[in-house]
């Protein structure tokens, strides 16, 4: 077993568990794009950032692919992961406005201001799509293409891939693809329209049309009727 | 040498062989060292030494006079170099055409010949024999000394001169553990970069079981850096035994030369030194009949800057794309096929010998007490002396531009000097003094980074300047983390908007706060030292930043959205020679009357501002 400190409470954990499980299993809130139970970790969108070492000699790492190991001294919370993590949320709205998880991520962490130039990319690069058709579909029918800012997901030589089956597993866990936000408009990449919601017609019809998992809406009016 | 010589089996055999080859070596005593490096043979060195070898034909002296082909002598910007031995007599700037009067004059008649001999730019001194120079002089040149007077492609020119020396001392007379020792106590610090202590990093190596490996990484990508690549391509055998010792203490039995393809003569050079010593026996199995073998591979990397990052490189030496991991878990645990790996750079390696050879304690005396031994520094931008120089690590910045470097090109002004490659920061004056050793440079900011030296005069722009190692870096990072790839990428576009002139303080401040993200939240050294280049800048330049920003004005003159051209009447004698070679059609004017610059016109090159002999163009 292997001891650690998290956010103050001592741990101990089986050798090969991440921090992020650790997080995950103690309860504490990590936020994650690139990450899939089902998937190897990945480490590409940096929103798990969780702070390590003793003060003054610490620095940040992301949690779902640092190993637990003994005597580490890990603390999720901190301002400065916490400013981290805002300043990469209003990264990831400036980039990519239209993706849901993106906008619920800006609401949950109060992030109400972008001052980057709006882009409209379709794509942020997670990879979960990648794994997803390796690991799971086992047809490694898509990949990353290039480097750096050139970087995008293709198939072999941009063909139409005679490995893909269509299963659509690929769309099924891109955070960017599932729902699209409406909220955006042109000049404005924020949408921040369901810390305003007025609780919808969900309740009337039973909860059987709600696509939203979990609906915004829904958490709000939980919250306000506590 | 026939191919069908012997393998090496005991020390005897080597000391036998080498006396034989030192034989050879001292017959030529009168010989011409010309420089093959990179820089010199695009001034056409190849042609030199084909007209020297016609020349020596013709006068009959092809016996009597030897001739070299070497590796980087060092002093680039004088390029092509002519070195005549025994007296050492340099020529600077030669042209194929000179080598008759070379072998007529000095050769036959042992004058020297006036006009060829190195001026210093600054004081105007003449200076005939390369020990002389200012350059060479403050050089302390363990590694690249044997750049002069050995031929890369021959490994009797090594062996004469005391190569392999070290590796058979090693085999024959130390036990792995205390080579490792040896290293240790040397306290060899990592040239690649992270300067990171490699007796710790091979003890580790040392201690865990099983089958291991050793990789020299010889990747160097940072623009305007060639320390590796002058190695390998004029001491090849330098850098091949360090790693056969590294391979030896580490119980390594497989070595991994990793090499960009950009390379192809450090290749083609690194090709036949492993070729030469596998067939006297040095690498393979049994090497001098000590039981201990290894084998050693290239592996011929795509040229691709991350790959130089040790775990990037480990998943391309493996046929995958070259990305970077988490460590831990560490490499000496598991790298390469998951097996404990030691990753060293070239000139770490080529230092190895020199330790085994002279003892941690002598090698010691070079350098500082926490760096220790020389450091080559490549030497570029606005010095007189651009080119490699090797220094005892911890002399400082000033004794580097100025002395050894001759000090800024035309007279201009220090304005800054860059260290470590794209990644490092930007250094002002007041730290000219500073001792260039890794802890020194880390703390104000920079990095000693893998040796890189660009240095900067009052005509650089240092916004301009950022945005541009914030090009390279963006174009170079894998892309896996999201800060990295569109982080950079946002640092750059914020830069670029404030040489453009329409930046402003919020956006000032915004670049700060993202750098100090970007640095936090990477995964790799690339994304984490990244932002270097624009913090320093800011730091220590702030108002340059603050001049394009609220009076859109760019200080240096460089950014050309900033600037405008104009002719000052009362200068302008009509002469036509701006009219004649604007690209862009902008001026207009008759001959002897006043020009004028159609400022919509104007491309902002700065062509006219050049030509002008009345200086009668303002640039603001
Ligand atoms: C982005 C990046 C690029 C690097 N490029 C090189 C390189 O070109 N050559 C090199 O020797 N080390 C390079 N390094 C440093 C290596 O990761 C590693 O520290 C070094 O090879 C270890 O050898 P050493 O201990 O002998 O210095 C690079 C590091 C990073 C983060
Ligand atoms: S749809 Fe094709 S690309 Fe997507 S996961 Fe399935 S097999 Fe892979
Ligand atoms: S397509 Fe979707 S899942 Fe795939 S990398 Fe892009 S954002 Fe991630
Ligand atoms: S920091 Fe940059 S180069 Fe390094 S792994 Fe992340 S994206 Fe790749
Ligand atoms: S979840 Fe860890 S980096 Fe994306």
């Amino acid at each position: 077993m292997i001891n650690l400190t998290m956010d103050g409470l001592k741990i101990s954990v089986e050798p090969g568990a991440t921090l992020l499980d650790v997080a995950r299993f103690y309860g504490a809130n990590i936020p994650t794009l690139c990450y899939d139970e089902a998937l190897s970790p990945y480490g590409a969108c940096r929103l798990c950032l969780v702070e390590i070492g003793e003060p003054g000699k610490s620095r940040l790492v992301s949690s779902c692919t640092y190993p637990a190991r003994e005597k580490l001294n890990v603390r999720t919370n901190t301002v400065r992961v916490m400013q981290t993590r805002k300043m990469i949320i209003e990264l990831y709205l400036a980039t990519c406005p239209s993706s849901k998880t993106i906008q619920d991520l800006a609401s949950k962490y109060g992030v109400t201001g972008v001052r980057f130039s709006p882009k409209n990319e379709e794509c942020i690069l997670c990879g979960l799509c990648v794994r997803m058709c390796e690991e799971q579909m086992q047809a490694k029918a898509i990949g990353f293409v290039d480097r750096g800012v050139n970087r995008r997901i293709s198939t072999a030589f941009d063909r139409k891939s005679e490995q893909c089956r269509l299963c659509g597993a690929c769309m099924y866990i891109c955070p960017v693809c599932q729902a699209r936000c409406q909220g955006p408009s042109e000049e404005s990449t924020l949408c921040n329209a369901c810390l305003n919601l007025s609780p919808p017609c969900l309740e009337n019809n039973d909860h059987t049309l709600c696509y939203m998992d979990p609906c915004a809406a829904c958490e709000l009016k939980k919250k306000t009727n506590q | 040498m026939d191919l069908e010589a012997p393998k090496i089996k005991s020390a005897e055999e080597f000391f036998y062989i080498q006396r034989n080859y030192q034989k050879q070596y001292r017959d030529n005593n009168r010989f011409i060292v010309i420089c093959g490096d990179t820089g010199c043979t695009a001034r056409n060195s190849k042609a030199i030494l084909g007209n020297l070898d016609r020349c020596l034909k013709e006068k009959d002296l092809s016996e009597t006079v030897g001739t070299r082909f070497t590796g980087c002598l060092g002093l680039c910007e004088s390029g092509p170099l002519v070195i005549v031995y025994p007296e050492e007599i340099l020529y600077h700037r030669v042209i194929p055409d000179d080598m008759l009067e070379i072998v007529e004059e000095t050769v036959l008649e042992g004058r020297i010949i006036d006009r060829l001999i190195y001026r210093d730019p600054s004081s105007g001194e003449k200076y005939a024999y390369a020990r002389d120079l200012p350059f060479y002089k403050k050089q302390v040149r363990n590694l690249l000394g044997g750049n002069w007077k050995t031929d890369p492609t021959k490994i009797e020119d090594y062996i004469a001169l005391g190569g392999y020396e070290a590796l058979v001392k090693a085999v024959t007379e130390m036990s792995p553990g205390e080579v490792v020792q040896e290293v240790k106590e040397a306290r060899l610090r990592g040239r690649g970069g992270a300067g990171f202590d490699a007796g710790l990093k091979w003890e580790e190596c040392f201690k865990a079981s099983g089958r291991k490996f050793i990789i020299c990484n010889a990747d160097e990508g940072d623009p305007g850096a060639f320390m590796d690549r002058s190695l390998l391509e004029g001491n090849p055998h330098a850098v091949l035994e360090g790693l056969i010792i590294g391979a030896y203490a580490t119980g390594a039995r497989e070595g991994v030369v990793y090499i960009r393809s950009e390379y192809p003569t450090a290749v083609e050079k690194i090709k036949t030194a492993i070729n030469r010593a596998e067939e006297l026996g040095l690498v393979g199995d049994d090497i001098l009949g000590s039981g201990f073998g290894v084998q050693i591979y290239l592996s011929i990397g795509a040229g691709a800057f991350v790959c130089g990052e040790t775990s990037a490189l480990i998943a391309s030496v493996d046929g995958r794309i070259g990305e970077p991991v988490q460590k831990p878990p560490r490499l000496v645990q598991h790298g390469y096929l998951d097996r404990p790996t030691v990753v060293n750079n070239v000139e770490t390696l080529a230092n190895v010998p020199h330790i085994i050879k002279q003892g941690a304690e002598n090698y010691r005396a070079t350098g500082t007490e926490a760096s220790s031994g020389t450091k080559i520094f490549s030497l570029v931008g606005k010095v007189n002396n651009t080119g490699l120089v090797e220094v005892p690590l911890g002399m400082t910045l000033r004794e580097i531009i100025f002395e050894i470097g001759g000090g800024i090109k035309e007279g201009k002004a220090f304005k800054a000097v860059q260290t470590g490659g794209p990644s490092g920061g930007c250094l002002p004056a007041s730290y000219l003094d500073l001792p260039t050793d890794f802890e020194s440079l880390t703390e104000v900011g920079s990095l000693m980074g893998s040796g890189g030296m660009i240095v900067m005069d009052e005509d650089t722009c240092m916004v301009d300047l950022a945005g541009y190692f914030l090009k390279f870096l963006a174009d170079e990072s894998c892309g896996c983390c999201f800060t990295c790839r569109e982080g950079i990428n946002r640092l750059l576009e914020l830069v670029q908007n404030i040489s453009c002139g329409r930046g402003s303080l919020d956006q000032l401040d915004l670049l700060k706060e993202l750098a100090e993200v970007v640095k936090d939240s990477t995964l790799c050294g690339l994304g984490q030292t990244a932002p270097n280049p624009v913090l320093s800048t800011i730091k220590y330049f702030e108002d340059e930043y603050r001049a394009h920003i609220l009076q859109n004005k760019c200080p240096a003159g460089v950014c050309r959205a900033l600037i405008t051209f104009e002719i000052i009447e009362s200068y302008c004698n009509g002469c036509g020679l701006c009219k004649k070679n604007c690209p862009s059609d902008a001026i207009t004017g008759e001959q002897k009357q006043t020009h004028y610059i159609d400022k919509d016109q104007c491309d902002k090159c700065g062509i006219c501002f050049s030509t002008c002999r009345n200086e009668a163009i303002l640039k603001q």
